[in-house]
């Protein structure tokens, strides 16, 4: 007995993916009526929806950088609701602070969309869970062989190990604001630093969402407080304020920058990054691979990233896997 | 290989000087014999490698790896050496990582055939920056942002020498360099060489600035034309030819004909030029010549080489080093009275009366088409590097002109927060409508109070962003001053300058009032 097409109850289009039972979008890229969203990144979470349905974490940050929402419903994970026809369950995702993978069940089928995710662990957020689905939507931002994140540890130890090399330089650090700058601090403190981590005025508000939710960050200053040039000090800014103007009031200031992407060379140089740290928020092509094959989803959709790459190699896997090509979606977050 | 591919990884995304240094430094005197030379080996000349790379790993890329994903791959990437680095799965127990000389070793046992075994059970062996770095050893020169004399001045700091030190046995030592080490480290005796032609570090002369020439006495200097060439050491002895650049780069392939006569016993100094019937022809000739790694015939007659020679360091095996400049010149001429090889002159010795006749010597300068003048102490010595007081160059008077800032980009290092580098251009017309056309770039000659002030106002000013290049309202004017115009048929102004620097802001000037591409070109005909 063939079941449905997936596309029959769930369909991808240009306002986002579209749940025609439960009658919501999916982490839609403009407003719409009703939105489910998986996380508070930007290209995820955007303002203007007349409802908002997600857990309680992403909710507080879409507030905290979008200002109010419409009627908004707060979710804990694992608790299922009744949405019209559908079953939407939130089960997490590893990626930062509150995201959440969406399990919807119709009919008997079950559809995981996994917004982003990883495998990582990591000390800021609930890890992901794995849920056994027959379709399973997913990124591929570092889907290619060639990604493959190397252990977090021995990346802050390049850290330390160049702040050891250049005792007078400040070490300026380009994060994300939401997500990677509170897991870097995390794993700097795991590594055993306890001098104050300097934090540009824009990681702000984030950082001390995640230091409210229980999570001990140490010091963390304002850069714009500090007494001098922070010399063999770790600032962390934005990437955007990498070699610009805020960086002159520091001591010959080093460039970072903690991002998956840093894994090439050429992507490094282009960015001027002198201590590039492979760190990053997303899964890796192996854990791609074995996510997929672990849910044992007969189909498989691809939102966006290297989505070629994916494809293809699920498809010599005897997985149906088709490319979504969603808009809205940023490959540079990381 | 564990510390090396550190080392090799560090170094490409270090820009500063001293912190490369640092690197280096900390590697040599902390890695044993034989890997450290080869490795030093591998960041000044290279390692000559029988190893056909390319078709190895294209050959390993489509074997191991579906080619779809390893097409995607390099796309993505953008190198297929790197590619093969990433991709290359990690072995759940890795083995020692290889060491350098296990690796020069294997090669020079290997058979054509070995190599794709070779190469694969190493890359298992390694992380993927240990597979990075092993594939660009692989390649003979890796290009980390090295020059080969940083790395000899990271050797010379590390054991407390000087590069010259380490620039005079050069060329007599081989790799891995264990004599070099072994004396560095006082376990030997220097090596000596007395059967081949080695480097002898050059004297190099300071920019000739006004309180010299106010304390100058004329009567201890001689004076010679500046020629506009590139300075090149010919050392000669027991039937072997060496040319040298002035970083004691081995240059003598591409100058075969100057190899060729060049045989006598002797090392000496000079200028290489290509001379036409006894005119020397503009340097832009001479850059035909360069960098070649075999030379066509026609090359040869079309662009032929001559080398000017002004002084002699050593002839007959005699160090001529400690003599005054005026007995050196004796010994140079006598000698080349007697011997004096095809190809070859000596710099004329200009004669003035007076100080006054010394500046206008160097005042005709340009109309006669030199680069200005040579001024060198006649008691001094021939002495390593660039001593105070012995030798000056006085250049031409510049030129200048008033153009209009264009473009502007963020400078590296510790300007790597200012738009430090700026474009800037002249008027022309383009149907009809006054234009400005860019004349040439330029990054220096300004205080750091006025790059603040030059950083601000791009920023201020911005109209358009082309990735890293801001374009500016074309509104301020800069004074440039240059050593020449050139023809040039790359640029769209069809001119370019030759060492352009920022000489004054006009802030009060106007954009309109700024000078016209026809009066840059009209400055080209000017100087022959």
């Amino acid at each position: 007995m063939a079941s449905p097409p997936f596309e029959s109850w769930l369909r991808p289009g240009s306002s986002g993916l579209y749940c025609a039972p439960g009658d919501f979008f999916i982490d839609p890229p403009g407003p719409v009526p009703r939105a489910v969203i998986t996380h508070g990144h930007s290209d995820h979470a955007r303002a203007g929806h007349a409802a908002v349905l997600a857990t309680t974490d992403t909710l507080v940050i879409m507030r905290l950088r979008l200002g109010e929402l419409g009627q908004a419903q707060a979710l804990a994970y694992g608790a299922p609701l009744r949405v019209k026809d559908v079953t939407v369950t939130l089960v997490p995702a590893g990626h930062i602070l509150g995201s959440a993978q969406i399990v919807i069940d119709y009919n008997g089928q079950r559809a995981v969309v996994s917004g982003d995710y990883k495998r990582h662990a990591d000390p800021t957020c609930d890890p992901f869970e794995l849920v056994a689905c027959d379709l399973f939507v997913t990124e591929a931002t570092f889907g290619l062989p060639v990604y493959r994140h190397e252990s977090d540890a021995a990346e802050v130890q390049k850290l330390l190990a160049s702040l050891r090399d250049f005792p007078e330089r400040t070490h300026q650090i380009g994060v994300y604001g939401l997500g990677k700058c509170q897991r870097l601090v995390k794993l700097i403190r795991q590594a055993g630093y306890d001098r104050p981590i300097w934090l540009h005025g824009a990681l702000r508000t984030m950082t001390d969402y995640y230091v409210s939710r229980g999570l001990d960050l140490g010091e963390v200053p304002s850069a714009a407080d500090a007494p001098g040039k922070l010399a063999g000090e770790i600032v962390l800014s934005p990437p955007s304020a990498l070699g610009d103007r805020w960086s002159r009031r520091f001591a010959d200031p080093l460039a970072g920058f903690a991002s998956g992407w840093m894994r090439i060379r050429g992507r490094v140089r282009q960015r001027g990054v002198e201590l590039p740290l492979i760190i990053s928020d997303h899964c890796d092509w192996p854990e791609l691979l074995r996510t997929v094959i672990e849910t044992g989803a007969s189909e498989v959709w691809v939102t966006h990233g290297r989505e070629e790459a994916l494809v293809h190699e699920l498809s010599k896997r005897q997985i149906t896997a088709r490319a979504l090509r969603l808009v809205g979606r940023e490959d540079d977050a990381e | 290989m564990k510390a090396f591919s550190q080392l090799l990884d560090r170094l490409t995304y270090t820009p500063a000087r001293n912190a490369k240094l640092l690197l280096m430094r900390n590697y040599f005197l902390s890695t044993p014999d034989p890997d450290r030379g080869l490795a030093l080996a591998a960041l000044t000349d290279g390692v000559p490698m029988d190893f056909p790379l390319r078709r190895v790993l294209s050959g390993i890329g489509e074997s191991r790896f579906d080619p779809a994903l390893f097409r995607m791959s390099r796309d993505d990437v953008g190198d297929t050496a790197e590619t093969v680095a990433l991709i290359w799965p990690d072995a759940d127990a890795q083995g020692d990582a290889p060491r350098l000389s296990e690796i020069a070793e294997a090669l020079s046992k290997a058979g054509r055939g070995g190599h794709a075994a070779l190469l694969t059970q190493w890359l298992d062996r390694l992380d993927a920056t240990g597979r990075w770095a092993l594939l660009k050893f692989l390649s003979g020169a890796p290009r980390v942002g090295v020059s080969g004399r940083l790395a000899k001045q990271a050797v010379a700091d590390a054991f407390g020498k000087t590069v010259d030190e380490i620039e005079e046995l050069w060329h007599g030592i081989s790799p891995p360099y264990t004599e070099l080490f072994a004396w560095l480290e006082n376990r030997a005796e220097r090596p000596s060489f007395s059967l081949t032609p080695v480097f002898r570090p050059l004297m190099l002369a300071h920019a000739l600035e006004e309180e010299d020439w106010q304390a100058m006495d004329p009567t201890e200097y001689s004076a010679e034309w500046k020629w506009d060439g590139i300075r090149i050491q010919v050392a000669a002895r027991g039937g072997v030819t060496r040319l040298f650049s002035r970083t004691g780069d081995d240059i003598g392939q591409s100058f075969p004909e100057l190899v060729d006569h060049f045989r006598f016993d002797a090392v000496l100094d000079g200028e290489l030029l290509v001379v036409r019937n006894g005119e020397v022809a503009p340097f832009a000739d001479l850059q035909q010549r360069l960098n070649r790694k075999s030379v066509t015939r026609a090359m040869l007659t079309k662009y032929p080489v001559h080398v000017r020679f002004y002084d002699a360091l050593e002839i007959s095996g005699e160090d001529l080093r400690m003599l005054p400049f005026t007995m050196r010149r004796e010994r140079l001429e006598a000698w080349h009275r007697q011997h004096g090889p095809a190809h070859s002159d000596l710099s004329e010795v200009l004669g003035f009366a007076s100080k006054d006749e010394m500046k206008a010597r160097w005042e005709a300068t340009r109309a006669g088409g030199i680069e200005g003048l040579m001024l060198k102490r006649r008691n001094s010595p021939y002495l390593a590097g660039r001593p105070k007081g012995h030798w000056y160059k006085w250049k031409r008077a510049a030129l200048t002109a008033d153009c209009v800032l264009l473009y502007a980009q963020k400078g590296s290092g510790k300007r790597s927060s200012f738009y430090s580098d700026y474009t800037f251009g002249a008027w022309t017309q383009k149907d009809g409508q006054p234009f400005l056309v860019p004349v040439g770039k330029a990054y220096s000659g300004f205080t750091d109070e006025e790059l603040a002030r030059l950083d601000r106002f791009v920023r201020q000013n911005t109209i358009d962003r082309f990735g890293p290049v801001r374009s500016v309202t074309p509104r301020l004017v800069l004074e440039v001053a240059f050593d020449a115009i050139q023809q040039s048929a790359r640029h769209k102004s069809g001119i370019a300058m030759r060492f352009p620097r920022i000489s004054r802001i006009r802030w009060d000037k106007p954009a309109v009032e700024a000078d016209t591409l026809e009066t840059l070109k009209a400055l080209m005909s000017s100087v022959r």
